[in-house]
């Protein structure tokens, strides 16, 4: 089997297959343990049951994110080894210390609190317990901090030397953390983590006010989620704008990409909108285009020359068509997420932000927005990266294992397997707990697993459970 | 030696140390899921998994540190052994999913689909320890390195000495696993923990007496550093200690002491891990690449390495701590269902 395929390829597709299937648990973990956070942090200062109900109702579903996250991660921190030696003898000892403070750092910290966090209330007590909670969230941001600072050392490479045997080294490692393109990536990212956990917490709201608009739980949480994307989803846009300009600056072959520019424009470049890129042609067929737009944005300044793809080399272009089309549909999923936060902000200063059906529809249907703008910003920034893993310094073809064909179609496909049985089995499980309303007295994950210790009745735990100390 | 040398056995040790950790928390939650197959009561079933669910998380972190730890500290050794390991790895990833998941999976599901994770959690489980089992042998036994970069096929790894070492990790797995069982449960499951783990002691001390005798066959190297003078009298004791704390085994296990057989079964494991290392050092690619051949450059090892000395201890502090929320014996009528 596989005989005959293009190893690169395959284990191109496995990286890919394998991150996006875990990147949106991280992205998801990480807006949720903040708002877990908020939720026991309400709970704590108010005292109000609501808090508490809609706390243990999420933290059942953060408990099944949050393990599917963490056994597609185990994953990802093999690959680098098993699929792209090459690079990992090269780029090892600049990018695997990174990774190395990230598992001190975030992971550990996340996995040594999370099982007080899901399952001992009732034996640290709300304080120890919200400082678990606390100690888990800021795990997820610390996590997002290396790993976004190794990408993006990947994406515009500073601070560093080559040794004799080939291998990058670190010259001064703060230019390594703290390169060209990481504040920006940083930014973006978290933000974008915050909106999708919003959109989903948004939409189950949604769902629950749909069937009856009086359930105190939908209603913290919809209006709670509401104001978040009303709040960020600007603000991201904003963010976005700023990472693209820093893109421009010292990676302009994926912005020619990004924006399907494949000729140079001496006297200010149009903006496409929409179009078919087409590599053999060199062109965009069928563009849709405002003229001088494209440089307004770019360059601030409707005439301002841009270079386009014909400066560049053919072998050093990033696959056009696919960074074009995934920049469009995750821009297109931000300002969609713009119009559900402004929609939202004018029926709440209408005061019928819990009655207006029409919002509730627009907002269930926006639930999976973040994933697939999430997965699109991935799919627009890595892919433009491309035919490099470290950008202009090391090429994708020479960064794989020496492995032949079918030992990486074979694993392929046994993680295709693997991950269509597991992830329908978790959605499943997913759906199924976000299906079912927040209700009075709601229990954690501690109130179906059987975790009290000697010497703790169950009575006790229940009647415990909610009720202040 | 310089002082990249000094800093690169210090790595080496780093490692070593990670991984081990690894072995001591996530062994027995491995064996665990070995060993669920014997125990079919639902009852028994919930217990076993509540010993463990509030860590088990945690536990493998130990192994992405491990990995992670081998990338940024001897790329080159992670370089030659990742693709050296393919299908071990690809195996152990897999199984490390299926019994990952079901942890959360089984509690959200009904009678019939539960059935299925415990399935997953069990077979999952014996995957993964007999995938660490045999890339441990398969490191042992040496890979075919040219310059920088692995040279054999993707089934070099197959030979009976590696499948040797797989039953034997499966074994030691299975009785820390026993043994967990004995510290944290009681009644009838606590018996029958007793019970299986006199036929696992044996069982493993068979294994550890097979891997010992086969390892001197792999290289003549082994065998000179197991049995040449003066060597000897640094390696001898090794196989004294093991008789001595089988002995102490023993007799914690006649005795039904609840809490003294997981430790020892873990010095067990020490001890066999102490044989392993004076085997390999000063590679770490067997007979091919040297700890020092392997090492990143300098800064990089001294910049993790400030990491490490500042966050290691506080790691094993605040595990020691969510270890210690969860104390004790783990009752079955304390749930809600």
């Amino acid at each position: 089997m596989f005989e005959g395929w293009d190893a690169v390829v395959l284990a191109r597709a496995q990286f890919a297959f394998t991150m996006s299937f875990h990147i949106v648990f991280p992205a998801f973990s990480i807006g949720l343990a903040s708002y877990l956070a908020v939720l026991e942090a309400l709970w704590l200062w108010t005292g109000r049951e609501v808090f508490i109900n809609l706390f243990n109702y999420w933290l059942k579903i953060f408990a099944v994110a949050f393990g599917m996250g963490v056994v597609s991660g185990i994953v990802m921190s093999y690959q680098f080894g098993t699929n792209w030696a090459a690079f990992s003898d090269k780029a090892g000892p600049v990018i695997g210390p990174l990774m190395g403070y990230e598992v001190l750092t975030a992971f550990f910290l996340e996995a040594g609190f999370l099982g007080v966090m899901l399952f001992g209330l009732e034996r640290v007590g709300h304080r120890l317990h919200f400082l678990a909670t606390l100690m888990v969230a800021i795990g997820t941001l610390i996590s997002a901090f290396w790993i976004l600072s190794a990408n993006s050392w990947m994406q515009t490479p500073a601070g560093y030397a080559i040794n004799a045997e080939g291998q990058f080294i670190a010259a001064d490692w703060l230019k390594v953390i703290f390169n060209p393109s990481f504040p920006y990536r940083l930014v973006h990212m978290v933000l974008a983590a915050y909106l999708t956990t919003a959109l989903v917490v948004g939409a189950v709201g949604a769902f629950h006010l749909l069937r009856d608009s009086h359930l105190a739980g939908p209603r913290v949480m919809f209006s709670m989620a509401m104001w978040m994307a009303t709040l960020v989803a600007p603000i991201q846009i904003l963010a976005g704008d700023q990472h693209g300009l820093n893109t421009l600056e010292h990676q302009p072959v994926k912005i020619m990409a990004m924006e399907g520019h494949f000729d140079s424009h001496p006297n200010g470049a149009p903006l496409i909108l929409f179009g078919l890129p087409s590599e053999a042609a060199g062109k965009v067929k069928y563009a849709v285009e405002v003229p001088k737009l494209g440089s307004l944005i770019l360059k601030h300044s409707p005439d301002a020359p841009l270079s386009g793809l014909d400066t560049v080399p053919r072998q050093n272009w990033p696959p056009v068509p696919i960074t074009f089309w995934s920049f469009r549909i995750m821009v297109g999923m931000g300002f969609l997420m713009l119009a559900l936060g402004l929609f939202s902000l004018w029926t709440r200063w209408r005061g019928i932000l819990y009655e207006m059906r029409l919002l509730h529809i627009f907002a269930l249907a926006m639930g999976p927005a973040g994933f697939i703008a999430v997965l699109a910003g991935w799919i627009t920034t890595e892919t433009g990266r491309q035919p490099f893993t470290v950008y202009g310094l090391l090429r994708t073809a020479d960064s794989a294992s020496p492995l032949a064909a079918p030992a990486v179609g074979s694993s392929l496909l046994a993680f295709v397997i693997v991950y269509f049985i597991v992830y329908a089995a978790g959605l499943t499980y997913l759906f199924r707990l976000m299906a079912a309303p927040p209700h009075p007295g709601e229990q954690g994950p501690s109130g179906e697993t059987p975790t009290h210790a000697a010497g703790i009745t169950p009575a006790v735990g229940a009647t415990a459970h909610g009720a202040a100390r | 030696m310089t002082l990249a040398a000094d800093i690169a056995t210090i790595w080496a040790f780093i490692i070593a140390f990670a991984v081990f950790v690894y072995i001591v928390m996530d062994g027995f939650d491995l064996g665990l899921g070995i060993l669920y197959p014997l125990f079919p009561a639902k009852t028994d079933r919930d217990v076993i998994m509540n010993s463990v669910a509030p860590v088990w998380d945690g536990n493998e972190t130990w192994l992405v540190l491990g990995g992670g730890g081998l990338m940024a500290a001897f790329p080159l050794a992670y370089a030659v052994l990742m693709p050296a390991l393919y299908t071990p790895m690809i195996a152990m990833l897999v199984g490390l999913i299926f019994r990952g998941v079901a942890f959360e999976f089984r509690w959200r599901t009904t009678q019939s689909e539960r059935n299925r994770w415990d399935l997953a959690f069990a077979s999952g489980s014996l995957l993964a320890a007999l995938a660490q089992g045999i890339a441990l042998g398969a490191i042992l036994q040496g890979v075919h390195v040219e310059g920088r970069h692995y040279a054999g096929g993707w089934w070099d790894w197959l030979t009976p000495f590696s499948i040797l070492t797989g039953l034997a990790l499966v074994v030691g797995y299975a009785l820390l696993g026993a043994a967990w069982l004995i510290m944290k449960t009681e009644g009838e499951l606590r018996d029958r923990a007793y019970h299986l783990s006199w036929y696992l002691l044996f069982a493993m001390l068979g294994a550890i007496g097979a891997v010992s005798i086969a390892t001197p066959f792999l290289h003549i190297q082994y065998t000179q550093r197991w049995f040449s003078w003066p060597n000897i009298v640094l390696t001898a004791p090794v196989p004294i200690a093991v008789a001595g704390v089988t002995v102490l085994l023993l007799r914690a296990l006649a005795n039904k002491w609840d809490y003294q057989p997981f430790f020892l079964s873990l010095a067990l494991f020490a001890l066999s891990y102490a044989g392993l290392g004076i085997s390999m050092y000063p590679y770490i690619v067997p007979q091919s690449i040297t700890i020092w051949q392997a090492a990143a450059p300098e800064n990089g090892l001294i910049f993790l390495l400030f990491g490490v000395a500042v966050l290691i201890p506080l790691i094993l502090g605040y595990t020691a701590w969510a270890y210690w929320v969860f104390r004790g014996k783990v009752r079955p009528e304390s749930g809600y269902h």
